[in-house]
């Protein structure tokens, strides 16, 4: 198959994910969104992986979901303290550290 | 123990003295310090004496040794070394330096004792000795800069010494500023010359001083001229002399210290030590003795009309400096030298003679209030009597013989110098005038309160403590005579140093006497062995027996002028003189304007240019411009900066993704 294909979901997925990161005010569908994005990047690592016809790509893909998993871990701990202190759970609002 | 060796010594004892007395300042109690420091003088000059004995003993061609303690740098052919020149006329320096000192320091052992800074006194005096030798040893051009600098610094901190006084301290100021003028062409003078010698070392810039004069002419006059300014600066030769009147300020063995032995007498060295050069190039030599002679005029018709006794002694220091630096710019090196030596016996010994005088009067120095000395002081009178013969040169005493033998030079070069030659004898008139103008005054007619008082026993104490330069009452007792102080007369190391100068000042002529004994002409011989000029000069009895007469009638006539309008009246005969010409009477007592024309030359527009960086360039230019406008640039680019700053978390995403577009889009459109 030709690999154009696989490189059009990965954009779409892409675009997808960016356009709810830009859009959204939820942190959590933004955290999604950001695991779309990344996904969407594994997609095409995949991709050009198989079509070199050797395993650094999925390596690398393997390292980006860890990197993810680390990042939500992170992200969703900050979301729940934020949740716990009874703050709006809005990242228009959390913004105290504009310059 | 070898010369050299002997000369070491002679330096390290001054210097162990200063270290003693500012180190022990707590522990010195009473008169230890005024030991210690005399002792160091006294070690000095027996050391002196051994160099000079062992000097002798070499053969002629081996009295110039050269002593190196180490190597303070070397770069490339440049040696700067911490190293000694042993020869006739630096023996001759140091003999004349620590010998005259020595006597000064048993001086202001007895002078200074009623003062509160007396360690402090002892510590200066011993640094300056110690740095005029330093000037006087030097074998190269490094150690002589060292020791000229420090010169100045030591007699910044003695004519300010008495720190609570402004008129002292702005007169250490103006010293200190035209000695650094001086300092700064000394060492521009030296760059030039070590340009094209390559080296530091004097013996070895002199070994080529006949290739450096033909090849680079232009440039040895430049740096022979640049040399001269050092010497006017500390000789206190026009246009540099302004500060040595003022230099009155300070304790009287001071003045007599700068004024006889060290100081004043270091720009004649210079000439005479770098005499190679100066053969090589007739411009820069001219300009010295041009110069000398200028000074030599123009300070005699300034002490015809001073009225400080201090200062009248001042110009005649000046004045006589001018003979010495005309006589080895000119070539008469010996002569010039020797004038060099009578003149520190006799000019100090005028100057103790005028503490005991000024001490008498309770500090004040003024000519105006003081009369009738005679009988009260009659040791400080003998004294100043024999110093004044010896300055006016009446022979025998030493100046007469000293001062004719720079004249007769003079006068057998020929040429224009003949010039030079009448302005000398000019001179030696106005010098014999005001020498005995002070005395006559000072000694003669009805005795003043303070002479009564003395003639009684009692010394004369003024009620409160006033600057006597301007009368200022002062609060503090810093340099006012206290109760405890002494007049030179009654005291006896100060009798002591005071006769022992006057011997000196009377029979000091006897090494140079023309026709009779030539020692100082055979001791300096090896120093000025490879002179050109000197055997050019042919000695003609003519002149020589013209000389001796016009000196001693000009000599005469100058006291018997004095006397008439001094001695007889009570100087009517002046002020009637003052009256008929008053344009030409202000002009000497206001020095030639040489204060306000400095001041109009140099001292305002450095004023000005210094109030223009100050108001104008730095308030505009570098606060406004240069500071303001950087902080201005950086507020502005953070202020947008700040402005993407907003906080908000989607909008720095977009940001990013823009960014990275823009990244991608560039990579692509490579490819």
């Amino acid at each position: 198959m030709n690999i154009g294909w696989y490189l059009a979901v990965s954009a779409l997925v892409f675009c997808t994910g960016a356009a709810g990161v830009l859009t959204r005010r939820s942190p959590l569908v933004i955290l999604l969104c950001l695991e779309l994005m990344l996904n969407a990047a594994n997609l095409a690592l995949i991709a050009f992986s198989r079509m070199w016809g050797n395993g650094d790509g999925q390596i690398f893909a393997i390292i980006v979901m860890v990197v993810a998993a680390c990042e939500v871990c992170i992200g969703l701990g900050l979301v729940v303290a934020i949740f716990r202190r009874r703050l709006p759970i809005d990242v228009d609002e959390m913004r105290e550290l504009h310059g | 123990m070898s010369p050299t060796t002997a000369a070491w010594l002679a330096l390290a004892c001054p210097l162990a003295g200063t270290i003693v007395n500012a180190l022990g300042f707590r522990t010195l109690k009473g008169r230890l310090p005024g030991v210690v420091g005399t002792a160091a003088l006294a070690a000095a000059f027996v050391f002196a004496v051994i160099a000079f004995v062992q000097l002798q003993g070499n053969g002629e061609e081996h009295r110039q040794l050269v002593s190196s303690l180490y190597d303070y740098a070397v770069v490339g052919t440049i040696d700067a070394k911490l190293s000694i020149l042993v020869d006739p006329l630096s023996v001759l320096m140091m003999l004349v330096v620590t010998g005259v000192s020595t006597l000064i320091h048993v001086y202001s052992f007895g002078y200074m004792s009623g003062d509160r800074g007396y360690t402090r006194f002892f510590a200066y005096l011993n640094f300056f000795v110690f740095s005029m030798l330093l000037l006087v040893l030097a074998a190269n051009f490094f150690l002589l800069i060292v020791g000229w600098a420090f010169v100045g610094a030591a007699s910044y901190l003695l004519i300010s010494f008495w720190y609570r006084r402004t008129t002292a301290t702005s007169a250490g100021i103006k010293a200190f500023v035209i000695n650094v003028v001086g300092d700064i062409g000394l060492t521009l003078g030296t760059f030039f010359i070590l340009k094209h010698s390559g080296t530091l070392d004097f013996l070895g810039t002199f070994a080529q001083a006949k290739e450096i004069g033909a090849t680079a002419h232009g440039d040895l006059t430049a740096g022979l001229i640049l040399l001269l300014v050092g010497a006017f600066a500390k000789s206190a030769q026009i246009p540099f002399h302004t500060w040595l009147p003022d230099a009155m300020e300070g304790p009287t063995p001071v003045s007599a210290l700068i004024h006889a032995a060290t100081m004043v007498t270091a720009g004649v060295y210079l000439i005479a030590r770098m005499h190679p050069l100066f053969e090589q190039s007739v411009a820069a030599a001219d300009v010295g003795t041009i110069i000398g002679a200028v000074t030599l005029v123009v300070a005699a018709t300034i002490g015809l009309v001073v009225t400080d006794l201090k200062r009248v002694i001042a110009y005649s220091t000046m004045s006589q400096i001018g003979y010495m630096i005309m006589a080895v710019s000119g070539g008469a090196y010996v002569a010039g030298l020797f004038h060099l030596m009578t003149h520190a016996f006799f000019k100090a010994l005028l100057f103790m003679a005028a503490g005991s005088l000024i001490s008498a009067m309770g500090g004040d120095q003024s000519l105006d209030r003081m009369r009738g000395f005679r009988k009260a002081m009659p040791f400080t009178f003998a004294c100043f009597v024999i110093g004044g013969l010896a300055l006016s040169g009446v022979p025998p005493f030493s100046g007469f013989f000293s001062k004719d033998e720079i004249l007769l030079v003079m006068g057998e070069r020929g040429g224009w110098h003949w010039v030079l030659y009448v302005a000398g004898y000019l001179a030696a008139l106005m010098t014999a005038v005001y020498t005995w103008r002070m005395i006559f005054r000072a000694f003669w007619g009805e005795p003043v309160e303070q002479a009564r008082e003395l003639e009684h026993g009692h010394l004369w104490h003024a009620p409160q403590p006033t600057n006597p330069a301007n009368g200022e009452v002062e609060d503090t007792d810093v340099g006012f005579p206290g109760p405890e102080h002494h007049v030179a007369e009654q005291s006896g190391p100060m009798k002591i140093a005071m006769g022992t100068l006057a011997i000196l000042a009377t029979v000091g002529g006897v090494v140079l006497i023309p026709k009779v004994t030539t020692w100082l002409d055979t001791f300096l011989e090896p120093t000025f062995k490879d002179s050109t000029l000197t055997p050019t000069i042919q000695g003609s009895d003519s002149l020589l027996v013209i000389g001796l007469i016009v000196g001693t009638v000009l000599g005469v006539l100058g006291i018997a002028i004095a006397y008439r309008i001094w001695g007889m009246t009570n100087g009517e005969i002046a002020v009637a003189a003052r009256e008929r010409v008053p344009a030409l009477h202000r002009l000497f007592v206001n020095k030639w304007y040489f204060d306000e024309l400095i001041g109009w030359l140099v001292v305002k527009p450095l004023g000005w240019f210094g109030r223009f960086g100050q108001q104008t360039f730095e308030r505009v230019f570098v606060n406004g411009t240069l500071v303001g406008g950087t902080s201005g640039v950086v507020r502005a680019g953070s202020a947008a900066v700040r402005a993407l700053q907003s906080g908000f978390l989607r909008a720095y995403a977009a940001l990013l993704l823009v960014g990275a577009g823009v990244v991608i889009l560039y990579f692509l459109l490579q490819s």
